[in-house]
């Protein structure tokens, strides 16, 4: 059932060329939708601007060399680990959805264009369920518990906003797609139809509603990510006080009411209100 | 002047909407971010910008301490125990660092146990002077401080 490709089965009912012409016309949808979104909302120029504005604060030059160093640390924190999350179960579940969408993409790609017929291996199959199934872990435990709205917001899992478009077109899209296999597996042909409709609709409005949705965030998230290590780097750091190493002796001097209240080696005070989740709304 | 929220900093984690005392720090419908829906009932307490763990969240000081195009930012590290202000005009010429402890102790080690307290005497029970407050804040060394014990006599009309 899992090792199994699901789109073979598919080239009974529906040419070849058109299902692969449907990936990449998704394709061109995701790079048309995610331009348009970048000058409908201006964030492309946004951003340069506020490059160039914290160029003129900058307290030192950061080297190329640095700069490298900078790219890998924003890929191996930022983006391969979700660092920016505070919440560790926000984290866990984003890193959940975010490898298994890379799953379900890259082996619906295999799947489609490589082995579309029924001399997939075995492997391709199960990482293409699994990472449906790692999307839907990561996908409803952050719709059902950890989405802000219901987290701090107060709001029940049902209310429905524009901002939900995205995780739930990506969870249908995994959803009825996981259930169209498994259906299709067991030969009851009216559900195969009814899921695979499902699935096409979920997937055209997940890849097509690029503008409307936060789809884009996987492209703009790490240049933000980038842009605010090399803030910290050069010193501008967004106009943000330097903290500074407490048990040095000039700290002390210039501030006396750290030594005087807080000894001269202050120790870690550990987390304050972050020791309790955000659920007092 | 209220707070606003730079979207592309805010990750959306509800601290402000937590900690706001007006309840005006909510998440937007469209974007999944922060944003203060009342700007005209926020009196400035900073909670928000100093909960926020991502520094998104800013507030246009009043022009006169910060002329416009001056910046107003803190961090407050907890683990570290202290307060950062940094307050820099827009020429540049000022630029005040500040630096301030919010703990002695690490969070949560020193919450005073009310129960445990010994009950007041009827002399305390009787007495004008509120039981049990910390020393820092008790303004009755010697005794209540009063207009007598101070030497002053209160004069009738408006005095300037």
């Amino acid at each position: 059932m899992f090792t199994t490709n699901p789109f073979a089965d598919l080239v009974s009912i529906i040419p070849l060329n058109v299902i692969q012409g449907y990936v990449v016309l998704m394709a061109i949808l995701v790079v048309g939708g995610t331009i348009l979104d970048m000058i409908h909302k201006k964030s492309a120029k946004y951003f340069f601007e506020k490059g160039q504005k914290a160029k003129a604060d900058r307290e030192r030059d950061v080297g190329a060399g640095e700069a490298v160093g900078i790219a890998i640390s924003t890929v191996v924190v930022d983006v391969a680990t979700s660092g920016e999350f505070c919440n560790p179960k926000r984290r866990v579940s984003h890193l959940f959805t975010m490898y298994g969408f890379i799953l379900f993409l890259v082996s619906t790609i295999a799947l489609t264009f490589a082995y579309p017929d029924r001399t997939a291996p075995a492997i391709v199959a199960q990482l293409w369920h699994l990472g449906a199934a790692m999307v839907m872990f990561g996908g409803y435990w952050f719709w059902f518990f950890i989405r802000v709205d219901v987290a701090a917001e107060g709001v029940p899992w049902y209310r429905i906003v524009k901002a939900d478009m995205f995780i739930l077109s990506l969870l249908g899209t995994t959803t009825f797609g996981l259930v169209w296999s498994l259906v299709q597996a067991s030969g009851a042909g009216v559900w195969t139809t009814v899921f695979l409709g499902l699935f096409i609709i979920s997937a055209t409005v997940l890849f097509g509603g690029v503008m409307w949705s936060k789809f884009a965030h996987m492209f703009f998230k790490p240049a933000a990510a980038f842009q605010k290590r090399m803030l910290k780097a050069d010193g501008s750091n967004q106009n943000l006080p330097k903290l500074g190493d407490l048990s040095d002796p000039e700290l002390q001097k210039r501030f006396p009411d750290i030594p005087e209240y807080m000894g001269t080696n202050p120790p870690n005070m550990g987390p304050g209100i972050k020791r309790e989740a955000p659920s007092h709304y | 002047m209220p707070t606003f929220v730079y979207m592309t900093r805010c990750d959306g984690c509800g601290h402000c909407v937590d900690i706001c005392p007006s309840d005006i720090m909510h998440i937007d419908k469209t974007y999944r971010r922060a944003y203060n829906l009342e700007p005209n009932m926020c009196w400035e307490c900073y909670s928000c910008v100093k909960a926020c763990p991502q520094h998104a969240i800013d507030v246009r000081g009043y022009a006169d301490f910060a002329p416009l195009g001056h910046s107003v930012r803190v961090d407050r590290d907890e683990e570290k125990g202290v307060i950062a202000w940094r307050i820099k005009h827009r020429n540049g010429k000022k630029d005040m660092n500040l630096l301030a402890p919010i703990t002695t102790k690490p969070w949560g080690t020193a919450i005073p146990r009310l129960a445990d307290a010994p009950a007041p005497t009827k002399e305390q029970r009787d007495s004008q002077l509120l039981y049990n407050e910390p020393k820092y804040i008790r303004m009755d060394d010697g005794d209540i401080h009063t207009l007598k014990s101070n030497g002053l006599v209160m004069k009738k009309g408006v005095q300037y």
